[in-house]
């Protein structure tokens, strides 16, 4: 295996859980998702987490938009004029009749050049890039990727919470404990990835106002199960594991993609010395990491939060002594 | 791997919407790149209950401050004023804090834990300390006239509100700074000064509006000064914060921004000039208050709007990316 994979902190252990069970996270290689989203329906299945609009976005075949309170798992398309490694975009195909190559039918089809009738966008039997439009012909390719909560090592959103409704629980995943939320929704603008959020419908719904999120299916966990996503995913983009075996794993796979040509693939969430110490839900990407919507240098806030500390007591002392200094200063009056 | 990815058509960011009359910046306009410009992080929940609660906070513990002074000081009228707005203050921060929660009945579930990495159980615990304290100054002020043993609890209360007071008012820039919303964030080295500029401005105009000329001199030196760390430490801030300080000169931030320097400005002048004037005096005090409300206000709003926008957090973020990598050459 591979030098460079780096072991995993168990931040379970670090707080105490007696012999935990090795930390579980995800890998999600999206250069082989196919956006088919049974990743999003299982997990609401699962989770019974509610409907949350059904709108057309007209941003590709996403219309779930990003995650959020009641979108636990979001696959997200973005279509590149760009060639995917292996196609090749200038490839012409000239008095190419691919239903004569497969056997032909009954009535031949015209042969190229042949003026017809005027195009409607029908499918045709010459392959894209033979016709009209070779020489407008772009290099395209479509990326999907399914995102979810990242179950950071150094949580946000665990360290702002003030009631202690969101915990790490022994398989060092970040979970909501809905009886405990009071839903302050201090999490939600500390997350640095925009994950979690408060529940705001429908009406009736028994989580509406508290903080909602990703569990990691941990109901299921407990249950040696396999996260719905994950169980769902029909190429295995979405793979679960032991997070140590998954980083060796992820390093494997874009070394090997590397190697055949495809050179912009890259972790993300790999490194245990990034500004959150590394996530329990890494990702393969295709592409910089904002170009699917995730930030590329996520820190937790909470890190500069002893220098944020220090400036609010100078301020405080400053307060302090200005109030005493206004009545000392001068006693008229 | 190039630095910066080949924008697709769809998802390039850089073309700045100017909502400012013409506001032209210094900083070349930087392209990113954004997922159909929607926002990376999520911005608060949090409604204009929270706000008002960095106003309110503010004036309790700059009122607190000065009640105390004016115990000492031998400053009936003063103390009155302070200790009573400490009080009411405070009954609208707890109004606040509590409307604001997704389960309002659920409001002591802040008190199960005590925890330093979240500025909003420290600043729960500040309160809970605080609160009496403010809470039996006033009581005194009311029960004196016929209880004239509470004189002294009163005193005693209102020292320690007066030391807890100052922690009141800088906290709440903690708990906006420890956010990934980029401009609050950003803003972290000298948002508390700029908040405990505010709350000295606040209580100091509070205090002129409901005092007699005679007693509030301390209250004018704290208004005036409180008014003054509010405008320089604003500067620094700004000036520090790059791409992320754009937020607080467009839109509604903007606006409220801009309101907030003049009111803040008007006021302390007035203060300063009319000494002996009662009119004059309230005047600048409710400019003050004015200001105070409307840099809380456009603060808060400006961190609403730099996490709606994608730019204030790729951009910031491909900075820093850049900086370490020419930091390492063999990155």
């Amino acid at each position: 295996m591979t030098a460079t994979t780096r072991r995993s902190s168990n931040p379970a252990a670090e707080l105490g859980y007696d012999q935990p069970p090795p930390r579980k996270g995800f890998f999600t290689d999206t250069s082989i998702c196919i956006g088919c989203k049974a990743c999003e329906v299982a997990c609401k299945e699962w989770n019974m987490v509610p409907e949350d609009g059904l709108e057309l976005s007209g941003m590709s075949y996403d219309n779930t938009q990003g995650l959020g309170a009641s979108t636990w798992r979001h696959v997200a398309f973005i279509e590149q004029p760009k060639s995917l490694a292996g196609q090749q975009s200038d490839e012409h195909h000239e008095g190419v009749d691919a239903l004569a190559l497969a056997g032909g039918l009954t009535t031949p089809s015209p042969p190229p050049g042949t003026p017809t009738q005027v195009d409607l966008g029908m499918p045709r039997t010459v392959l894209p890039g033979a016709g009209a439009d070779q020489d407008t012909a772009t290099p395209f390719r479509w990326l999907m990727e399914s995102d979810v909560c990242k179950h950071c090592t150094h949580a946000a959103c665990l360290d702002v919470c003030p009631t202690g409704a969101l915990f790490r629980t022994e398989f060092g995943t970040v979970v909501v404990q809905d009886d405990v939320c009071n839903g302050c929704g201090y999490c939600v603008p500390a997350c640095p990835y925009g994950v979690i959020e408060k529940r705001e419908g429908p009406s009736g719904n028994d989580a509406v106002g508290l903080a909602q999120k990703c569990t990691l299916c941990y109901d299921r966990l407990k249950g040696d199960l396999e996260p719905a996503c994950a169980q769902a995913c029909p190429t295995k983009s979405i793979q679960f594991g032991d997070l140590d075996e998954l980083r060796e794993r992820a390093q494997v796979r874009v070394e090997q993609l590397v190697a055949a040509g495809e050179t912009s693939a890259r972790l993300y969430g790999h490194d245990p010395d990034d500004g959150v110490g590394g996530t329990g839900a890494m990702f393969l990407l295709l592409d910089e990491p904002e170009v699917y919507g995730l930030p590329p240098d996520p820190v937790v806030t909470t890190r500069d939060l002893p220098e944020m500390w220090r400036r609010a007591i100078l301020a405080a002392a400053t307060l302090l002594a200005g109030g005493i200094a206004v009545f000392a200063g001068r006693s008229n009056r | 791997m190039t630095a910066t990815s080949e924008p697709t058509p769809q998802a390039v960011g850089g073309r700045r919407r100017r909502r400012g009359r013409g506001e032209l910046s210094m900083v070349p306009e930087a392209t990113f790149t954004s997922y159909y410009g929607k926002p990376v992080v999520k911005p608060s929940p949090w409604t204009a209950d929270i706000p008002a609660y960095l106003f309110l906070g503010g004036l309790a513990g700059g009122s607190s401050l000065l009640g105390a002074g004016a115990d000492l000081s031998g400053r009936p009228a003063l103390r009155r004023a302070a200790r009573l707005t400490a009080l009411g203050a405070l009954g609208g921060s707890f109004f606040a804090l509590v409307h604001d929660l997704g389960r309002p009945a659920r409001f002591h579930h802040m008190l199960r834990v005590a925890k330093v990495s979240s500025p909003m159980s420290v600043g729960t615990w500040i309160l809970t300390g605080y609160g009496p304290m403010a809470g039996l100054a006033a009581a005194s002020e009311v029960l004196a006239g016929r209880l004239p043993w509470t004189r002294g609890i009163g005193r005693a209360a209102g020292v320690v509100a007066a030391l807890l007071g100052p922690a009141v008012a800088s906290y709440t820039a903690v708990l906006l700074s420890d956010t990934a919303t980029p401009t609050w964030h950003a803003a972290r080295r000298d948002l508390p000064l700029v908040f405990v500029g505010s709350a000295a401005a606040a209580a100091g105009g509070m205090a002129l509006v409901l005092a007699p000329t005679e007693e509030t001199g301390p209250a004018r030196r704290l208004a005036i000064g409180g008014a003054a760390l509010d405008l320089a430490a604003s500067r620094t801030m700004e000036s520090s914060m790059g791409v992320t300080a754009e937020p607080l000169h467009s839109g509604r931030a903007g606006r409220l921004l801009t309101a907030a320097k003049a009111l803040t400005v008007t006021g302390g002048v007035l203060a300063a000039i009319g000494r002996r004037r009662r009119d004059v005096s309230a005047l600048a005090g409710v400019s003050l208050l004015a200001g105070s409300v409307c840099t809380r206000f456009g603060l808060f709003e400006a961190g609403q709007q730099s996490a709606r926008d994608p730019r204030y957090t790729v951009v910031p973020q491909r900075e820093r990316l850049e900086r370490q990598a020419s930091a390492q050459p063999t990155g």
